[in-house]
């Protein structure tokens, strides 16, 4: 299938449309960021019993501006013991993931323009939510190299922690988005959504264990509290990016803050049903869109929820939950789901498969739990 | 519901009560006792009150304030008396606003504004002279340029507190009362403020004994009432 932009070949019609979506996704998402740190700074300040900022423009919605404006003067510290140009490198690697997961994320519906049918999507490769998997492992080396290169101890610990966190929480956000992807079929972004049409939404279809998963795993996977162990201020100083200043830095900040409002925008994508809701009469192409960020707008209040209200996990805490609790039971709900899947292709009853399903995952849990005690006493042992 | 009650906890807050006072726009009531820039009072018809007899100067701790007394030309007294306050400068950059100097004052003289914003560049214009302190024609503070004076501030230039006489009340009569705010004009007498218990003793309270008894505990009758058994 893919985009009916590409069907009568390409031309500089096609191209300048393309041209425009990339331009609109760049800002879009550099607006995002703006935003999405107003808003963060002004949910947490009314958790909080505060103002916030209120000073730049109104409600304050320009202080991220003046913010960034700031840094863009101050000087661009480079350490003595660092690895030029791996430094200099990392806020790229970070940032550029960042920008080229959101070109997959459908946020409409079908428009056409200038006679060209497109969709509301930059792209819609077959391989979509490999490709998100991809940049948010490309994420983890911005991080880890920007450690590394800093020459200097607190981020090269607050890196360690990242590559091993953002390594552990992939296993089970991949699991959770393989449950999504295994319902619909395809890998493709806009066949996700148009499998959740009429409110099917993978949200209850998968049974909500995935979504959840998804949700833990993104959180830790963009390094947001509670699992901000990355760069948690009391331990670490600034973690990975301490040696980072001016656009680097930014850049950094600005990296973070997309991450969140993408892993958002896949979330609402894989489970939500992305831009699907009430069809109204009178503009249909802008309703779709609509829905995309009503959804989006809860994700980030969601996090920022997190951030105001749970504590920071310890180092073992975090990696307990990761790869004891969140790998196991996504690894189990994903052959639950899949067992179904064959149940029904089969004729099977679905009763039976349901009963054998969760046996034998209570069978595995007790495993699984026995398993861990006896590593827990051999660890004192010896 | 175990670990989701934290939630509740942080949403509940957001339709809370704001606790930040929004300062340069909106500013907290001052409390009545607080010590600010001084001012040097005059009289009503104009006359400084200052006499030049640097008590204030004697008794500062952190020797800011320097004054020089002078006799009072004869044809044209600054001051009614022998003597005027020559030269009158306090230092607010080693001022402790411990307000000992209001207190030594013999004449009230000097007294403590509220006004604590001030921030000079110069540290000329730390030392403010004579010129400066003294209070204008309606008895107000002159405002500086580089103070934050707020509508009514000028109204609050005598913190300090000093104990009031009875003024003839027979509810004060032999109990200490303490006034917060000197301000403009006659003021009543004021309670104490460690004191709550009104002036005139309650009916209510033990109505089975006898007056003397009950003024027992009553400060306001306390004074008669012993300088009665010492009779």
């Amino acid at each position: 299938m893919g985009d009916p932009l590409f069907s009568d070949g390409i031309n500089l019609a096609v191209l300048l449309i393309v041209a425009l979506k990339v331009l609109i996704v760049f800002a879009f998402l550099l607006v995002s960021v703006l935003l999405m740190v107003w808003f963060e700074r002004k949910v947490i300040s009314d958790m909080q019993n505060r103002i916030g900022p209120d000073r730049a423009g109104p409600w304050g919605l320009l202080q991220t501006l003046a913010d960034g404006i700031k840094l863009f003067f101050k000087e661009a510290l480079l350490p003595d013991q660092a690895d030029r140009r791996v430094f200099r490198l990392a806020p790229y690697l970070s940032i550029v993931p960042a920008f080229a997961a959101f070109a997959v994320i459908p946020v409409g519906g079908t428009i056409s323009i200038a006679g060209h049918r497109t969709f509301l999507q930059l792209a819609d490769p077959p391989i979509g939510v490999l490709f998100l998997l991809a940049m948010s492992s490309i994420a983890v080396y911005g991080i880890m190299l920007a450690g590394w290169a800093s020459g200097s101890k607190y981020p090269l610990l607050g890196s360690v922690r990242a590559s091993a966190q953002m390594v552990s929480y992939e296993a089970a956000m991949s699991l959770s988005v393989a449950a999504a992807v295994l319902t619909t079929g395809s890998l493709s972004t806009h066949a996700i959504v148009a499998g959740q049409a009429t409110y099917r939404w993978n949200l209850w279809i998968l049974g909500v264990v995935p979504f959840v998963i998804y949700l833990i795993a993104a959180t830790a996977e963009t390094n947001r509290p509670p699992f901000d162990l990355v760069e948690a201020e009391q331990e670490l100083v600034g973690g990975f990016h301490t040696e980072y200043s001016s656009i680097s830095f930014a850049l950094f900040y600005l990296a973070e803050f997309m991450n969140t409002v993408t892993v958002s925008a896949v979330a609402v994508t894989l489970f939500l049903g992305g831009p699907n809701g009430p069809h109204i009469g009178f503009l249909p192409d802008l309703w779709p869109v609509v829905w995309f960020f009503a959804k989006l707008l809860v994700f980030l209040f969601v996090y920022v929820w997190f951030r105001a209200t749970l504590p920071r996990l310890r180092y073992d805490q975090l990696m307990d939950l990761g790869w004891k609790k969140l790998i196991p039971l996504a690894l189990y709900w994903l052959l639950l789901i899949a067992a179904l899947r064959v149940g029904r292709d089969q004729g099977w009853n679905v009763g039976v498969v349901l009963i054998v399903g969760v046996a034998l995952g209570a069978l595995a849990w007790a495993g699984l739990g026995a398993a861990l005690r006896q590593g827990e006493t051999a660890e004192v042992g010896t | 519901m175990g670990y989701l009650d934290g939630f509740k906890v942080t949403f509940k807050q957001m339709f809370d009560d704001r606790v930040t006072n929004k300062y340069p726009d909106e500013k907290r009531p001052k409390p009545a006792r607080l010590h600010g820039r001084h001012v040097l009072n005059r009289y009503e018809d104009g006359m400084e009150k200052c006499i030049g007899c640097e008590l204030c100067a004697g008794v500062c701790p952190a020797r800011c304030i320097y004054v020089r007394g002078a006799d009072n030309p004869p044809d044209e007294p600054v001051s009614p008396g022998e003597r005027y306050g020559f030269v009158y400068e306090i230092n607010y950059l080693r001022c402790i606003h411990c307000d000992l100097c209001v207190e030594a004052c013999p004449t009230e003289a000097i007294t403590e504004s509220k006004l604590f914003e001030f921030s000079f560049t110069d540290r000329q214009d730390a030392i403010y002279t004579k010129a400066e302190l003294v209070v204008g024609d309606d008895g107000h503070p002159q405002k500086l340029p580089w103070e934050d004076w707020r509508p009514g501030d000028e109204k609050n230039t005598s913190a300090w507190v000093r104990a009031t006489a009875p003024s003839g009340s027979a509810a004060y009569e032999g109990r200490v009362a303490w006034s917060a705010e000197l301000g403009f004009g006659i003021r009543a007498p004021e309670q104490a403020q460690e004191d709550d218990t009104p002036a005139t003793p309650r009916k209510s309270a033990a109505p089975a004994k006898p007056a003397g008894v009950v003024a027992h505990g009553n400060p306001a009758t306390r004074g008669p009432s012993k300088s009665k058994g010492r009779a």
